[in-house]
């Protein structure tokens, strides 16, 4: 067996592990921990694929910035674990049901997917040899060169859902205090003390 | 035995031989970074600082080694004990495995991989667990209001930090360390490394250092006046010790960071000299005297203040300074010999 073969397998049997441990924890904070353990073991598959670049920034965006944020959320919520489990029993089987369709769509795809004779030639920017190219040098000519303007068109929708969502939360409160951040840095002694000559045993 | 080296288990024990040479070099500056760091505050306050073990109290971090390992671990009786003994474990190992792609000179390097620098970015975004897992575990308010303004800080902070590298990568047209150094060898020697086109970004980059690493003026996770210890008030003994090499090596981390991105790595200021690692370790070591001088001087920031200078400052001048390095790199002479200043690529690409 290869070193490989073997780092496939350990990360492979990892990643289904801890998706399977996600599902089964009983505490939320360890089903999150697990979730990163997944998130993590899938970049390690990545690597070995040869998508390096890929695997980083799964790594970067989803176990350093989303999951963060999971943790945050589910730390901060006061959930009542007893009652977060009560309706398994009735839940489990559609649950079962929607795996299961998934299960059965995903094998059609797999089993019936062929690359038409044609597809090929009809790519507008074939994906360079990655023996020669770096596969980040092979991406980035692809989206900030060939695909530029479906790039930056995506970038506009991700902006707009981003005010959405500020839009939705923004609420303007008067009945709390705020600083001025300006004016604290032009506070000097003479506006902000006064001297006062006080006498023993008489005070101000 | 050349035969030997050339097969799978020979490699492989190069490896680990060279590994463990990474490892124990960590370990060696990380007992001597303590002993900076607590000699030059010593000193700034006019006091000793350690003098007793060994000559000048050299070894002093012996003995509090000792000591940590020998005393006894406490776990709080409401804690979560697997992700407590988890947590400083990760924050030790993660802020250890970012050293894996370091260069200490074109040739000294554990795994010269082509996305270095995104890996180094993965791996310190990753460090943030061991803080909001021990926070979190330790199950007491002081931890977890503690981690959650590391995490909070850490988060902020690593956006500027990103900002800024993507400008030198920009300049190199490179993720690798060691193009990034070899883009800053050029004919004016000092002058061509990138913290002359790149200057603003230096300052910007070893303030987001000392905020990404909870250093003060930025210590706000430990403030022992508002919070006792932060994440760390549980820890005792050798997890304890953990978190503070850890901290120590994210510390030498950042130092190496600064040196490789702008004061150009193992490169020799002068031409009269040859290049070495040893200029490598000598500029990192004068990067920590700054962060232990930064430590000894400024008093500590308001939490909101911090925030305010990570969102509202750094990030618009880290991201106008993109685009201006962007259109700059654009517009240059790419000829290297005439010192194009912002478009140094090593990687054949086109204009």
């Amino acid at each position: 067996m290869t070193i490989t073969l073997f780092a496939f397998y350990v990360f492979a049997a990892t990643a289904i592990g801890s998706g399977l441990l996600v599902v089964l924890a009983r505490n939320p904070v360890h089903s999150v921990l697990w979730l990163i353990l997944a998130f993590f073991s899938v970049a390690g598959l990545f690597v070995l694929m040869g998508a390096e670049y890929i695997a980083m920034l799964l790594a970067i965006v989803y176990v350093g910035a989303v999951a963060v944020l999971f943790l945050f959320v589910v730390m901060m919520l006061d959930v009542d674990f007893v009652q977060l489990r009560s309706g398994v029993a009735n839940y489990l089987p559609f649950g079962a049901l929607i795996a299961g369709i998934l299960l059965m769509e995903l094998g059609m795809v797999y089993g019936h997917w062929t690359f038409a004779g044609e597809a090929g030639n009809l790519l507008q920017s074939p994906t360079p040899d990655l023996t020669e190219v770096p596969n980040t040098y092979a991406l980035g000519q692809l989206i900030y060169t060939d695909y530029i303007y479906l790039f930056q068109a995506s970038g506009l929708i991700l902006l707009v859902a981003m005010i959405g969502a500020i839009v939705l939360t923004l609420r303007h409160r008067t009945d709390i205090k705020r600083q001025s951040v300006v004016a604290q840095m032009h506070r000097d002694p003479a506006k902000a003390m006064e001297m006062r000559d006080v006498k023993p045993g008489q005070g101000l | 035995m050349e035969a030997f080296f050339a097969s799978n288990f020979g490699i492989f024990l190069i490896i680990v031989g060279q590994a463990l040479l990474v490892v124990a070099f960590m370990l060696v500056s990380a007992m001597f970074l303590v002993y900076g760091d607590r000699k030059i505050w010593g000193a700034v306050q006019m006091r000793r600082g350690p003098n007793v073990v060994g000559p000048w109290g050299l070894l002093q971090l012996i003995a509090d080694f000792l000591k940590y390992i020998v005393k006894e671990v406490l776990i709080p009786a409401g804690a979560d004990k697997a992700v407590f003994l988890l947590a400083p474990l990760v924050g030790f190992i993660l802020s250890l495995l970012a050293w894996a792609v370091i260069p200490f000179s074109g040739r000294m390097i554990l795994a010269d991989i082509n996305v270095a620098v995104l890996f180094i970015f993965a791996v310190s975004s990753l460090e943030v667990y061991g803080v909001i897992m021990g926070g979190w575990a330790s199950n007491s308010k002081y931890p977890f209001l503690g981690a959650l303004r590391s995490a909070a800080q850490m988060i902020s902070y690593e956006v500027s930090i990103g900002f800024i590298i993507v400008g030198i990568i920009i300049s190199t047209g490179s993720l690798s360390l060691v193009d990034i150094v070899n883009a800053q060898d050029g004919s004016y020697g000092f002058f061509s490394w990138y913290w002359l086109p790149h200057f603003p970004m230096v300052f910007l980059f070893f303030i987001s250092a000392l905020a990404e690493t909870n250093r003060p003026p930025f210590d706000l996770p430990e403030a022992e006046s508002e919070l006792v210890a932060g994440y760390q008030v549980e820890y005792s003994s050798t997890p304890f010790l953990l978190y503070m090499i850890g901290e120590y090596f994210a510390i030498w981390l950042m130092c190496a960071l600064t040196v490789l991105f702008f004061f150009g790595g193992w490169l020799s200021p002068f031409s009269f000299l040859p290049d070495s690692p040893l200029w490598m370790v000598g500029k990192m070591a004068f990067f920590f005297f700054m962060f232990a001088m930064v430590k000894a001087i400024t008093p500590r920031y308001r939490y909101d203040q911090l925030m305010r200078i990570g969102w509202k400052v750094f990030l618009p001048l880290s991201l106008a300074w993109v685009v201006i390095v962007a259109s700059l790199a654009f517009y240059d002479g790419y000829d290297k010999n005439l010192g194009g200043a912002y478009a140094r690529w090593t990687v054949e690409g086109e204009k």
